[in-house]
């Protein structure tokens, strides 16, 4: 209290660990390209300059498993892709995140049959759902929000 | 959920010449996950240095059992599901089912209703043609196109939220006519784009169509002769870049089309470049097709009266019995069809999409099976990469135009 | 000459039923003349099969499925449409790969999803479905695979047997 009013007059800031952490985490997640089907036009749309997502440090999708952060699952899995899904998951570094954009990656969506897995945490754990189908780009740019909230509240303890 | 496959080389081996099997040349895998196969799509290639010898392509990591999925619906729920099929044109695999459920009941469409279809439809090849031309170019790396490309398509997707309250998945078309009626503000919202696009396009133009780079990565490349396309099945800008002017617009007119005076562009080399002017002339066309329509836009009812297939206005089922009862067997039953098979297609911005329904006389459709033009066009990939290098089989991939829920249904 | 004197012109020569709705001849064909008549309509200016499919009529056991076929010919504007019954115990058909190349995967298509055979194909393996997939989805006896939809009341039941994935 007294050292903060002291020192922010001299222009720093004090700050725990963890909250700059999360922060620094949470300023240029890196997206791996994982468009399937539909929602990944939508993604696309959400990339582009209307719904600009490098305002979030998201402009640079990465193709490869290895140098990205979040995997967004935009599309339908159907039961010969979910291996492949479940194979990139493994090779992504700590930290990752994975939203579940749509509702055919969420739960299956329209498609209740033989094909189509019912909700991509039955294949990697999921840390957002975003709801629709396709979601507008403002609700997945919502989603990407939430999820920025979401690691900005995680625990020291939790770390990997 | 299976584990990964292991395949061994004896159940490959008559897919790659012998020379990989002595380790002369590298099979390599380009997988479902890949910037720019379009969707997941897996390649073998089987490479001599960068030199393509063969390549397989795998399909079916997007297949989602649609047709079996429709059976299980009546045919007015099944119309849900047409659209996720060709997401790219989504109102045209609307257009696609509408048409062929009409054909199999003998259902009237009112004229209006037809003008609107095809306005909406071309806006919708419009707007395919753009992903086609951001996403092919950001494949040989001129990332400007894309960003003016989906800028564009956004004013296209307000239009088509203003009339049904969907961006891309809008069931709008139904059997019978449309949902309702196009909002007051739908006239002067196309008439902006009208306005705009050409020189928009022009501007995508001089961006591409004389560059010498651009020149370099798609001359000669990807060739295919006329009687190939044909023998391969070939449809769409693909077939007519070869130099044959088949549409089915103008093959089997359909929804009003033969009132509309608009060319069907053709090239005759064959090669991707050919294929891409092809396209960029088919979005003037559009263009022109749209404006006609608009123009000689009739006034009158958005939907059929015939109250078996098409529910009655909210209005009369207050005051009617009979629009009462309608209402009521069509939502808890649907509408009974015929005993008979029908094949009906449209143009689609990647060539003939074709519907088979078969009905049984109870409201479910018995079979419905969808003829995409990505499936054939995807078959002929072999044939034009053979001896190209792997950057080259990137920029045909673009240009034969696939979309992947297409193909795996 | 329109669609159906094509219709007439191969029903002279091979024999067959002519099935007429709505305005669309379909001509039924036995399964050993499919090739004839195949290499007949590329004779004629056929040149482009645009689309095969298969329907199943289950449980009819004889003919269990119907092969249909759709020919284009740009040059006469004209479309045509075979039948082709196969029975259900053990269904086999001529492959068209060598008259019309773009039967190959069409083909491996029917072949997963209905089961049909089709003889002196290069390369019949299953296209849609994993490499390892036991049964033929499209067929009637084979089950939609619906899940059960989650309502408040089975809510936990349900979310006891559903595979989550594990970290």
């Amino acid at each position: 209290m007294g050292v903060e009013q002291k020192l922010g007059n001299m222009g720093v800031v004090t700050t725990t660990l963890e909250q700059a952490v999360n922060w620094s985490r949470t300023g240029a997640m890196w997206p791996m390209l994982f468009g399937l089907a539909c929602c990944a036009i939508e993604m696309m749309s959400a990339q582009a300059a209307h719904f600009d997502m490098s305002r979030f440090g998201m402009e640079l999708m990465r193709p490869s498993p290895r140098q990205s952060d979040l995997m967004i699952v935009a599309g339908r899995v159907s039961r010969k892709m979910a291996p492949i899904l479940r194979r990139l998951y493994d090779q992504m570094p700590d930290p990752k995140w994975v939203i579940a954009m749509g509702d055919c990656a969420s739960c299956g969506g329209v498609f209740n049959n033989y094909a189509i897995v019912q909700g991509v945490d039955e294949v990697v754990p999921v840390d957002v759902y975003v709801a629709g189908c396709p979601p507008r780009p403002e609700a997945l740019i919502h989603g990407v929000v939430t999820l920025h909230e979401k690691v900005r509240g995680e625990k020291l303890t939790k770390w990997a | 959920m299976s584990q990964i496959q292991e395949v061994s080389l004896d159940e490959l081996k008559h897919l790659v010449s012998d020379r990989a099997i002595h380790g002369d040349t590298m099979l390599l895998n380009m997988g479902p996950q890949h910037p720019s196969t379009h969707g997941v799509l897996r390649l073998l290639l089987e490479l001599d240095g960068e030199t393509v010898i063969n390549c397989v392509p795998d399909v079916g990591f997007l297949h989602t059992g649609i047709e079996k999925n429709m059976e299980a619906k009546t045919y007015q729920k099944a119309e849900v599901m047409t659209d996720r099929l060709d997401y790219m044109n989504t109102t045209g695999n609307n257009l696609a089912y509408v048409l062929a459920v009409e054909k199999l009941v003998d259902l009237d469409v009112p004229v209006r209703a037809q003008a609107i279809r095809v306005i909406i439809a071309e806006l919708q090849r419009l707007a395919s043609h753009l992903v086609w031309l951001g996403t092919s170019a950001l494949d040989v790396a001129a990332m400007s196109v894309f960003l003016y490309c989906f800028r564009e398509r956004e004013y296209i997707l307000d239009i088509l939220e203003m009339c049904s309250g969907q961006r891309m998945m809008t069931t709008y078309f139904r059997p019978g006519g449309l949902w309702r009626d196009v909002p007051v503000e739908f006239e002067s919202a196309v008439r902006d784009i009208l306005k705009t696009m050409p020189r928009r396009i022009d501007e995508y133009e001089a961006l591409l169509t004389k560059n010498p780079l651009f020149l370099d990565r798609t001359v000669g490349i990807g060739k295919i002769s006329a009687e190939d396309a044909l023998a391969w099945g070939l449809t769409g800008g693909t077939l007519r870049g070869s130099g044959v002017a088949h549409d089915y617009r103008k093959f089997a007119p359909y929804s009003g089309y033969e009132q509309y005076e608009f060319d069907v562009p053709t090239r005759t080399e064959g090669d991707v470049y050919a294929r891409y002017l092809v396209r960029i002339e088919e979005m003037r066309q559009t263009l022109r097709i749209i404006e006609q329509a608009l123009t000689k836009l009739p006034m009158g009812p958005v939907r059929s009266n015939n109250y078996k297939f098409v529910p009655p206005p909210r209005s009369e089922i207050g005051t009617s019995m009979e629009a009462l009862i309608h209402h009521f067997k069509l939502w808890t039953e649907g509408f009974n069809a015929p005993k008979g098979a029908v094949y009906s297609a449209v143009e689609s911005p990647r060539g003939e999409l074709g519907v088979y329904l078969e009905g049984d006389g109870g409201p479910k459709p018995y079979r419905v099976h969808w003829r995409t033009p990505s499936w054939d066009n995807l078959q002929v990939l072999p044939v034009l990469t053979r001896g190209h290098l792997v950057a080259d089989l990137v920029a045909i991939i673009g240009s034969i135009d696939i979309v992947l829920g297409d193909i795996d249904r | 000459m329109n669609e159906s004197s094509y219709i007439s012109i191969l029903q002279e020569k091979f024999g067959g039923e002519v099935i007429e709705f709505r305005g669309e001849h379909s001509l039924v064909v036995a399964p050993d003349t499919l090739l004839s008549v195949a290499g007949s309509l590329r004779a004629m200016g056929f040149e482009r099969l645009s689309d095969i499919t298969a329907v199943d009529y289950w449980p009819e056991e004889t003919p269990r499925f119907h092969a249909v076929y759709q020919f284009t010919s740009v040059q006469h504007r004209a479309t045509l449409c075979l039948r082709v019954p196969v029975p259900g115990i053990s269904p086999s058909l001529p492959s068209l790969e060598q008259i019309y190349p773009n039967a190959n995967w069409r083909e491996r298509e029917i072949y997963d999803m209905f089961g049909i055979h089709f003889e002196e194909h290069s390369d019949l393996r299953r296209i849609l479905m994993p490499y390892d997939w036991q049964g033929y989805p499209l067929r009637k006896d084979y089950p939609l695979g619906y899940e059960e939809p989650q309502f408040s009341f089975n809510f936990d039941e349900i979310d006891a047997r559903k595979p989550y994935a594990k970290e």
